[in-house]
């Protein structure tokens, strides 16, 4: 896949507050990107000079092939972005409201109008294209954003809580609606505090802290890095009689009774299957092998952990 | 960009037209006031022509038009602070940055929304106005003077929305803006008091230069607008609470200069005042031109208007007489001929002028240096036709306090022509705010430092050397 939005170095600093420090990363077309950070981390300064909305003190950022300082009217053609806020004209007619930007975004009149339209009634608001949009509730304002995002159809969409405020089922809906554009091939930068939504739907996370990025990586791979070899737990329907030790010699166990074993290996794709076809040779008759849950907030707090631990050790270095 | 420009302004007038707020007083200031005005302008043309008064209607009428015509547009002060920090305040402005706009189409579109209605709702009230007027008493204006206040209207509108964009980019909230809106309100508030007197006068001539101030001050004000609402500055302000703490310190720190080193007084004579006369050398040639023209003029109107012989009585000066003009009635703005008088009638002038110049970006501190300069010119130039040499005059009322009091004058001038022009164009990573604080404390250092020594030891000149000179050259 090509790589369809590219940040080297990029800074940002604001008078005497470095917002963004050097930040380098890429993402592919079609690709799913998942910005996480505390509050303040610098994920809005970062999508801001993405989409060329302010410039960068330092370094420089491409969205497919355009620079987002000499290029950003371009840019801002190729991008769409969900901002933290919906930022409505609540005295607006919806359709009226789509218009508006479409033609902004030099849409011809059908076009936008059929857009608009089609947007409106994949996100359930269909019956709501004539009402102004101060009579909206507020999920289905932050969807009437989603949809103004994507109106002009854009390579790249830069999505900021896009789901903050919405009802399980709008939630959904707009999940979807993400899910859908990656199978359309647009690529997605995605900030978010909602960490199991950022699991479900990133191709890849970045972590970002004090404008720093501190991880980057598959889901798995970052848990792997942070939390360690995945545990696996093994239950049977009657107790086994030989030594666990008899299944594998290089599993690390990390406890066992009589119906259940539950272990860490780097290698699961050989090691497992190994194990089933011992226990099957063995008679043993397995219930299951299930992976243990382990989620992205684990990951995600053991990195600003230690990223602040980390900061802390080096400010007191200094004091010394 | 023209057409992105006239999307946000068809939308924003369309938002403007939803709101009631702003229909329901311009269309009471449209088609109310004026009948309003009407009547009575009508009853008062009637009460005056009783005691054959007539020149009072004559002048009633324009101005009762041009307070008619203002009216509406001082809505558009309303509008603008609403559709530029609003906007902010509310998060709408963000997606539209998102849009591939350019931030002038973006300023323009909505500079002209905040403008079109009110003044749409200002034509027309005038137009209601004279039409009532011509119905009823079979009144009509003088073309011209319908013509001066038609754009004196339009040029009075621009300079409240311009100047409204830039009092948005300092601030993130509505009532913020309010606030700051004063710097707008009170120069307007003057200036129609000043267009008031013309009009009651019937120096319609004169109006034609304030439309030609006004212009100029659109231009600038423009131009600060475009340089000042651009998505960086609007993005990267997140809070204008007033912050006295940091602005103390920032304050502080440019009193000690950018090293923020410990104060000296040689350092500061031989380091920090030489590099801020080097670094304004552009505002002091300004204000040396500006000067050399006040006297220039002068002395052209002494072309003009020569004096009578007895106006300039030389030939009967002695010491008493020397001191006693100076206790004349009609001399009572001049101070007394004392050290401390002269002392602090200069440093209140300057202070003044100064003063003005914050609102006026530092053109009434010109203006206020280069009257006295005309004075001087046209005395010096009355001297010839009455057989002195302009040269030994200027030498001995002059030269020997104004060889001090001059380069005080220029460099409080200059310094106040930069603190005025501050607010236009703060220099790349500073904010205007800024720019001004840095333009108020390296004002406040020459002044401290250069400008109240100069004065003082002119003052001690003038009042001491200077007659002895004047005495010695045409007493008696």
């Amino acid at each position: 896949m090509s790589r369809l939005i590219e940040a080297v170095g990029l800074t940002k600093t604001f008078e005497k507050n470095t917002a963004v420090d050097h930040l380098t990363f890429e993402v592919a077309e079609g690709e799913i990107l998942a910005l996480l950070g505390p509050n303040g981390a610098g994920k809005t300064t970062t999508v801001r000079m993405l989409s060329s909305i302010i410039k960068p003190t330092e370094g420089y950022a491409r969205i497919a092939g355009q620079d987002v300082v000499n290029d950003a009217r371009a840019v801002r053609h190729l991008v769409g972005h969900l901002t933290e806020f919906p930022g409505l004209y609540l005295r607006m007619r919806a359709l009226e409201y789509l218009d508006f930007f479409g033609e902004l975004q030099h849409l011809p009149r059908e076009v936008r109008h059929q857009r608009a339209k089609a947007l409106m009634e994949q996100f359930g608001l269909g019956d709501a294209r004539e009402r102004r949009l101060g009579e909206y509730s507020k999920g289905m304002r932050q969807k009437m954003a989603l949809v103004r995002a994507m109106l002009h159809e854009p390579r790249v969409l830069f999505l900021d809580e896009p789901t903050s405020a919405m009802d399980p089922l709008s939630a959904k809906q707009v999940r979807d609606a993400i899910a859908d554009l990656r199978g359309k091939g647009h690529t997605i930068i995605l900030c978010t505090h909602n960490l199991p939504e950022a699991e479900l739907l990133a191709d890849r996370i970045a972590v970002i802290r004090r404008g720093q990025l501190i991880a980057l990586g598959t889901a798995n791979d970052l848990k792997l890095k942070l939390l360690g070899e995945p545990t696996f737990e093994l239950r049977l329907a009657q107790p086994f009689n030989q030594s666990w030790n008899s299944l594998n010699g290089h599993l690390h166990v990390e406890a066992s009774g009589e119906l259940f074993l539950r272990y860490r290996t780097s290698t699961p794709k050989t090691a497992n299957p190994s194990i089933l076809r011992r226990l099957h040779d063995a008679g043993a008759q397995v219930l299951s092998l299930s992976e243990m849950p382990r989620s992205l907030e684990e990951v995600y707090l053991k990195l600003v952990e230690e990223a602040a631990g980390l900061k802390s050790q080096v400010a007191s270095n200094k004091n010394l | 960009m023209l057409t992105d420009a006239f999307i946000i302004t068809r939308r924003e007038i369309r938002d403007s037209l939803r709101d009631w707020r702003i229909v329901a007083p311009i269309i009471i200031l449209t088609l109310v006031f004026p009948w309003i005005m009407n009547f009575s302008t009508r009853v008062a043309i009637n009460f005056v022509e009783e005691y054959n008064a007539t020149i009072i209607p004559l002048r009633l009428v324009p101005f009762a038009m041009m307070i008619v015509g203002f009216f509406p547009i001082s809505f558009s002060l309303i509008i603008a602070l609403e559709t530029f920090v609003g906007e902010k305040e509310r998060n709408s402005l963000e997606p539209l940055l998102g849009t591939p706009v350019t931030d002038t189409a973006l300023y323009l579109g909505k500079l002209l929304s905040a403008m079109l209605l009110p003044l749409f709702a200002s034509y027309l009230g005038v137009g209601s106005y004279l039409l009532g007027l011509f119905l009823t008493i079979q009144y009509v204006p003088e073309w011209i003077v319908f013509f001066q206040i038609v754009l004196l209207t339009t040029m009075e509108s621009l300079v409240m929305v311009a100047g409204a964009v830039v009092v948005s980019s300092h601030t993130t909230s509505v009532r913020a803006a309010n606030l700051l809106a004063s710097f707008i309100i009170i120069p307007m508030a003057f200036l129609l008091q000043g267009e008031s007197v013309l009009l009651f006068w019937g120096q319609y001539d004169v109006l034609w230069y304030i439309i030609a101030a006004l212009f100029v001050a659109d231009i600038i004000l423009i131009r600060t607008g475009i340089r000042t609402f651009n998505r960086e500055e609007i993005l990267a302000r997140e809070i204008d609470e007033l912050n006295f703490g940091s602005t103390w310190r920032k304050l502080r720190g440019y009193f000690s200069g950018a090293a923020g080193k410990r104060f000296s007084l040689i350092s500061l004579y031989t380091q920090e005042l030489p590099r801020l006369l080097r670094e304004n050398q552009a505002a002091i040639g300004v204000t040396v031109l500006t000067l050399l023209i006040g006297g220039g003029l002068g002395a052209l109107f002494a072309a003009q208007h020569p004096l009578p012989a007895e106006a300039i009585p030389l030939f009967r000066f002695n010491a008493d007489a020397f001191k006693q003009q100076f206790t004349l009635p009609g001399y009572d703005f001049l101070p007394n001929l004392d050290t401390r008088s002269i002392f602090s009638h200069n440093v209140r002038a300057l202070l003044l002028s100064a003063l003005l110049g914050v609102f006026s970006f530092g053109s009434l501190a010109l203006i206020l240096l280069a009257a006295p300069m005309g004075l001087v010119g046209f005395l010096a130039a009355q001297a010839a036709p009455l057989g002195l040499d302009p040269v030994t005059f200027l030498a001995a009322f002059i030269l020997p306090h104004g060889i001090f009091e001059l380069p005080a004058a220029i460099l409080a001038t200059a310094f106040a022509l930069r603190l005025g022009a501050s607010m236009i164009a703060p220099p790349a990573g500073m904010t205007a705010g800024e720019n001004l604080l840095r333009a108020f404390a390296e004002l406040v250092q020459v002044f401290v430092f250069i400008v109240l020594p100069l004065l003082l030891v002119a003052a001690w000149v003038e009042a001491n050397v200077t007659p002895q000179i004047v005495l010695w050259i045409y007493g008696r």
